[in-house]
């Protein structure tokens, strides 16, 4: 009896699951591996909480990205929208009379909406390969960024810093410093939107008409359209999205940064693909977990501190670290792919 | 309407650009019924199902539906809410899923799905049906024969007063296709009526009330399954009536070299990938021999696996008797073997390039990487198979796929001759083309047989075969079930064979 | 009259549908721009450069000079796209891997040395077999792991600069040779830039190996029937490898030009943003980007269009960091005009438009 229920919940487990599983498993394993053996920075809790201030932009880029790979598709314009959404602020904010926050913050919701019609539209309409589609769109907002202001600088709005400058700290948890006063760990307001956009979107995809439209297309668009699915609509609303996303993290970016400038989020595409496959979503899509790829944005991050607090601090092996992890997950993926379908065959 | 009547088609015209797919076909469906509809290939089976399911647009004709009169189908959704359901070849539904969200996707819910409510539903309905899966398992974990299920389940679901089984079962093996069967059955005692589209003969009489056959576009007509024996369904599905039937002989010169009659080409035990059972093969020198059966009965797969287009499983195989390897294309052609492949469009052109190109493709191939052609070259051996084989294009520059399917098929046939095989396999070289061509090409093929070229012909239409094979290898179910020479080549003879059974 | 319209439509149809068409357009439209700019855009003065040697100069000569690069890398873009359907996007990353491998057998791993460590030839070869083995990497990726060619560049994309960068130790060394300055500029006593013969001499190559081998016709037959291919006797996993390997070879050759021009290397900026034009050139060149025929000469000429383009804007004075932006137009306006689904919807277009038309008439 006992063993047939086993049995069962190990058959219950469908892709999504077992890959989200491994996911977190392999985050956790690597957080107490850096405490127990580098320890220092890592036992203190607010070196994750630190993780999490510095990567709440790519939480948000890497979830829209997530949506828009499980539907199939792809958007590599997103590390573009960011630090056009920054340049645009900073610029609304240093170089124009009596600027609102409330204002900046529609400009990069505004930028990333705009993105998301266009590009849904070439993808879902005009049927045109989302990579072209999204490397135009990456070399547009990055062109457009110098456009609107080559120079990079800082803000010095007062309501942005008073606003930037915010902490929340969290209950319970701190340290102690070398003075032996207690300072309690805090996050940013980023951090908080970061993780409100993740629960709403874990929501959307579990529980939702829309989001079950996203795994069934990226599963097979085919069957999908068969079994009633509008699949142009949900391609286009996955861009729409993954853009408008792209914008909010923009702004958090922005946030956290506080300047604008054309190098801003390079390569941040990058770091959200990646994270999107580290975290279980399959390239081939229909298969991912938001709480995957929040998971496998942490374990990019913890895998940089480690590199780099292992003293291999030079710049060039964060890109490296990156595409090795990259390259090894899509070699797992392809050689998973390729066995299943063997499966099925024989 | 009578009162069992279900679903009333009457007068169905489709053509496409130059083919009229279907002729004023009638079709009547009634209440738990299972409705077998047959006929070989491009006679109209698919092209009527797709009407019916709002794929195609009918030029002309009415459909009637119990209960709602005459109806219009504009596209597949239309189809679903009339409660006309299909089940597809080819699985469709999304791997990636629960098999209770593939039965529930795309269907009116509220804005949060209730999970725990749905699957309730899911598991209610797979225990009713008796499908051995939980509504929680994902779908690509279930065996295809489930998975099919599940697709009927979700037909069944919806309603569905009419379900359309599109060759459900030819991935499917015997136990599951029981299991199938069982389904079939119990929705037929729930009054659901049921069209059932398949190659294998036998399913049809273990399952089916009744028989409509079609030929070329054109209902040949109704049968009840026990006025009609398996003989005569063949009959009517290859356009020949038992009385009819007369031997035709050959009239080919036959070879007579010094070494006719040594075995070119060997095979034992062979087996592909492609779901053949082992088989064993040979052909002589100067030889036409052919390999018969219905459609899916794996012709195809065995030549596949003598070109080693296929993956190969295993099998030993000899060219003039001396073992060789033969695991992908290129070893074959080196052997002297060359094939012909049956699906012209996916296999055989290569759209884009020109009819030089493609005629040539294979020799060059042979030659090697770094000896092209010269163009002159290239010219001459175009030129001289336009010529020989009468194909009909504004020039040899001209892309392939701007040329008529026979004259595609020619220029697939000069690319192999200009390879001067040893042996020739020619998988459906007919199809798909007019008259004058098709006898073009069995002419040849018994002049290339008396200049010493062995040959294997396949072919859906008997008299052809009879025509140019003096030996037939019979298939069934993916099996070779017989082999017929001499004066067994006649169309009952092979009837008989291919029917089996009775 | 009708008719009469419809004939001229129809010469117009069949010119406009020849594949060099476009790019010559192109360039006469950009010749035209650029003669109602400023007409002085076409002399070629004699002047004395730095070195103390007559040369050719005026912005014609900069086109063919720095369009050199682009040309002989859209020579390795057509084959990759003909036969994969997809295309390479690491192609700035690996010019930085394959220069920086150059440059440390050049200066043996010491950024100022006095003199060159080794001969330019064995740089050149060793930058050779790196660009050849990121192809071959690629490739792999593609051809035998079946991961779609963008995807599976996408790796060496991130990963190539920090590569180049951790070829030297992040160091810029600068080749103390001035010979190695001849292959990016002049040679003593030679007017014209040697750049231009390097793409001549690639492009007389290319046109050999496409004569004496099969290479075009199988890149075809793969690109536009892979199972019809595999059953004529060609192996299409070798083929699609094949193609990115010699892509390989192009990025050594570029990367040579590259890193010549300034004697030394700047690893996140050299070649920047030169995958977008390379892809775009073959697109200009009228070769489908979902692969399969293609016209190797249409994609060397929309190369040199693309960087007449270039040339052009840096005339109106935009700023190099912004081109990206007027580019990533060009591709969109590109790739929308031939979807096929667009093509679809534009021809329901003007069939909505034309009863209105007859009933104007």
């Amino acid at each position: 009896m006992k063993d047939k229920k086993k049995e069962s919940i190990f058959n219950k487990m469908n892709d999504t699951n077992l890959l989200l599983t491994i996911t977190i498993v392999i985050f956790f394993l690597m957080y107490i591996g850096a405490v127990l053996f580098q320890g220092g920075g890592f036992s203190k809790p607010q070196m994750f909480f630190n993780i999490l201030n510095a990567n709440a932009a790519l939480i948000i880029t890497a979830c829209g990205m997530s949506i828009v790979m499980i539907s199939g598709g792809i958007d590599i314009s997103v590390g573009g929208v960011v630090a056009l959404v920054s340049m645009c602020c900073a610029v609304y904010l240093d170089k124009t009379n009596s600027p609102s926050l409330l204002v900046s913050v529609l400009i990069a919701v505004g930028i990333g909406v705009l993105y998301g019609l266009v590009q849904g539209f070439l993808v879902a309409v005009l049927d045109i390969q989302p990579f072209i589609v999204s490397l135009a769109g990456m070399f547009f907002a990055r062109g457009m960024t110098t456009i609107v202001n080559t120079a990079p600088f800082n803000v010095e709005n007062q309501a942005f810093m008073a606003l930037k400058d915010t902490r929340v700290n969290v209950p319970f948890l701190g340290s102690y410093n070398k003075k032996g006063i207690y300072v309690p760990a805090y996050i940013e307001i980023g951090v908080i939107v970061a993780l409100l956009i993740v629960i709403l979107l874990f929501v959307v995809l579990k529980w939702t008409k829309l989001g079950r439209s996203f795994y069934a297309v990226g599963g097979n668009k085919q069957s999908a359209l068969m079994m009633g699915i509008n699949v142009r609509r949900t391609k286009f609303l996955s861009h729409l999205i993954c853009s408008t996303l792209a914008g909010i993290g923009g702004y958090v970016y922005f946030l956290h940064v506080g300047s604008g400038s054309a190098s801003h989020a390079m390569g941040m595409e990058m770091n959200a693909i990646a994270s999107s496959i580290i975290g279980g979503t399959l390239l081939t899509g229909g298969v991912g977990n938001i709480i995957g790829t929040f998971f496998g944005v942490l374990s990019l991050s913890t895998i940089q501190n480690i590199v780099a607090s292992a003293g291999l601090d030079e710049a060039w092996w964060t890109g490296i670290t990156i595409a090795a992890m990259l390259c090894i997950f899509l070699l797992i993926q392809s050689v998973v792919m390729a066995q299943k379908k063997k499966a099925i065959k024989a | 309407m009578n009162e069992t009547t279900l679903l009333k088609m009457r007068g169905i015209d489709k053509s496409f650009p130059g083919v009229r797919a279907l002729q004023k076909v009638d079709f009547t469906l009634n209440k738990g019924e299972i409705h077998a509809l047959m006929g070989e290939n491009g006679a109209g089976k698919s092209t009527l199902i797709k009407v019916l399911t709002g794929v195609y647009p009918k030029d002309a004709g009415t459909i009637e539906l119990e209960g709602a009169g005459e109806v219009a189908i504009h596209s597949p959704q239309d189809a679903q809410n009339l409660g006309i359901s299909t089940v597809y070849q080819e699985i469709t539904l999304c791997p990636n899923l629960t098999v209770a969200e593939n039965m529930f996707i795309g269907r009116g819910q509220g804005v949060l799905t209730n999970w725990k409510q749905i699957n309730a539903d899911a598991d209610k309905l797979l225990q009713s049906l008796d499908i051995p899966a939980r509504a929680t398992q994902q779908l690509s974990n279930c065996s295809i024969a489930v998975q099919q299920m599940v697709a009927i389940a979700r037909a069944v679901d919806m309603d569905c007063k009419v379900l359309i089984l599109d060759e459900p079962t030819s991935s499917l093996d015997e136990q599951e296709v029981e299991k199938l069967f069982g389904l079939m059955r119990d929705l037929k005692e729930m009054g659901v009526g049921i069209i059932f589209v398949t190659h294998f003969l036998d399913q049809v009489y273990e399952v089916c009330d009744k028989i409509t056959v079609l030929r070329d576009g054109q209902l040949v007509g109704e049968y009840e399954i026990k006025d009609l024996p398996r003989v005569q369904l063949v009959a009517k599905m290859l356009g020949k009536e038992m009385d009819d039937l007369s031997d035709i002989k050959g009239e080919s010169d036959e070879y007579k070299g010094n070494d006719a009659g040594e075995i070119v080409f060997e095979a034992e035990g062979l087996q592909s990938d492609a779901g053949i059972k082992p088989f064993d093969f040979h052909i002589k020198k100067g030889e036409v021999n052919g390999f018969t059966g219905l459609l899916g009965s794996g012709r195809s797969e065995c030549v596949r696996a003598i070109f080693g287009a296929d993956r190969i499983l295993g099998g030993k195989v000899k060219v003039h008797g001396k073992e060789v390897k033969i695991n992908k294309p290129i070893d074959a052609m080196k052997n002297g073997i060359a094939y012909l492949p049956e699906d012209r469009k996916i296999d055989g052109i290569i759209g884009d390039l020109s009819v030089r190109d493609n005629i040539i493709l294979a020799l060059q191939v042979m030659k090697g990487f770094f000896k092209p052609f010269t163009k002159a070259q290239a010219k001459a051996f175009a030129d001289e198979y336009i010529d020989k084989l009468n194909i009909k294009t504004a020039s040899a520059d001209k892309p392939i796929k701007a040329l008529s399917g026979g004259n595609q098929q020619k220029v697939i046939l000069a690319r192999w001759l200009l390879m001067h095989p040893e042996y020739l396999i020619l998988d459906e070289p007919t199809r798909g083309i007019d008259v004058g061509t098709k006898v073009a090409i069995q002419k040849l093929v018994l002049e290339l047989a008396s200049e010493g070229m062995s040959v294997t012909f396949i072919s859906s239409e008997t008299d052809e075969m009879l025509r140019t094979c003096s030996r037939l290898v019979v298939m069934r179910d993916r099996k070779v079930v017989g082999e017929l020479s001499g004066d067994d080549l006649t169309q009952n003879k092979i009837m008989a064979t291919i029917a089996g059974g009775e | 009259m009708t008719k009469n319209k419809g004939n001229v439509l129809g010469v117009i149809k069949t010119i406009a549908s020849h594949q060099l068409f476009i790019p010559l357009l192109a360039l006469v439209l950009l010749a035209v721009v650029n003669l109602v700019n400023d007409p002085s855009f076409f002399e070629i003065k004699d002047v004395t450069n730095n070195a103390g040697y007559i040369v050719k100069s005026g912005a014609l000569i900069t086109i063919l000079d720095y369009g050199s690069e682009l040309a002989i890398l859209a020579i390795g873009m057509t084959l990759v796209t003909a036969a994969s359907g997809g295309q390479d996007i690491s192609v700035g990353a690996t010019i930085a891997i394959a220069g920086s491998a150059m440059l440390r057998v050049l200066c043996g791993g010491n950024s100022r040395p006095e003199t060159i460590q080794a001969p330019i030839i064995v740089a050149f070869l060793v930058a050779c077999i790196v660009g050849m083995l990121c192809g071959a990497f690629n490739g792999m990726l593609v051809s035998i792991f079946k991961i779609q060619p963008m995807i599976a560049t996408l790796i060496l994309f991130t990963a190539g600069r920090s590569i180049a960068a951790w070829i030297n130790n992040n160091e810029l060394p600068i080749v103390p040779d001035p010979k190695f300055a001849y292959f990016g500029g002049f040679i003593p006593g030679i007017p014209i830039p040697t750049t231009v013969f390097i793409a001549a001499i690639c492009i007389i190559i290319i046109a050999i190996v496409l004569k004496f081998t099969n290479l075009g016709l199988y890149t075809q037959a793969v690109g536009i029937n892979e199972s019809s291919s595999r059953l004529n006797g060609i192996n299409p996993t070798f083929i699609k490898f094949l193609s990115f390997v010699i892509l390989g070879l192009c990025v050594a050759v570029a990367a040579l030009i590259k890193v010549s021009r300034l004697s030394t290397i700047n690893y996140s900026v050299i070649a920047k943003d030169i995958e977008m034009d390379a892809i775009l050139a073959v697109a200009l060149g009228g070769n489908a980007l979902s692969g399969g025929k293609f016209n190797i000469w249409a994609s060397i000429l929309g190369a040199y269009v693309i960087q007449f383009l270039t040339t052009t804007l840096y005339k109106f004075n935009v700023p190099s960091d912004a081109l990206a932006a007027y580019k990533a137009v060009v591709v969109i306006i590109l790739v929308v005009f031939s979807a096929p689904k667009a093509r679809e919807y534009m021809e329901m277009f003007v069939k909505k438009l034309n009863p209105v038309r007859k009933e104007a008439a």
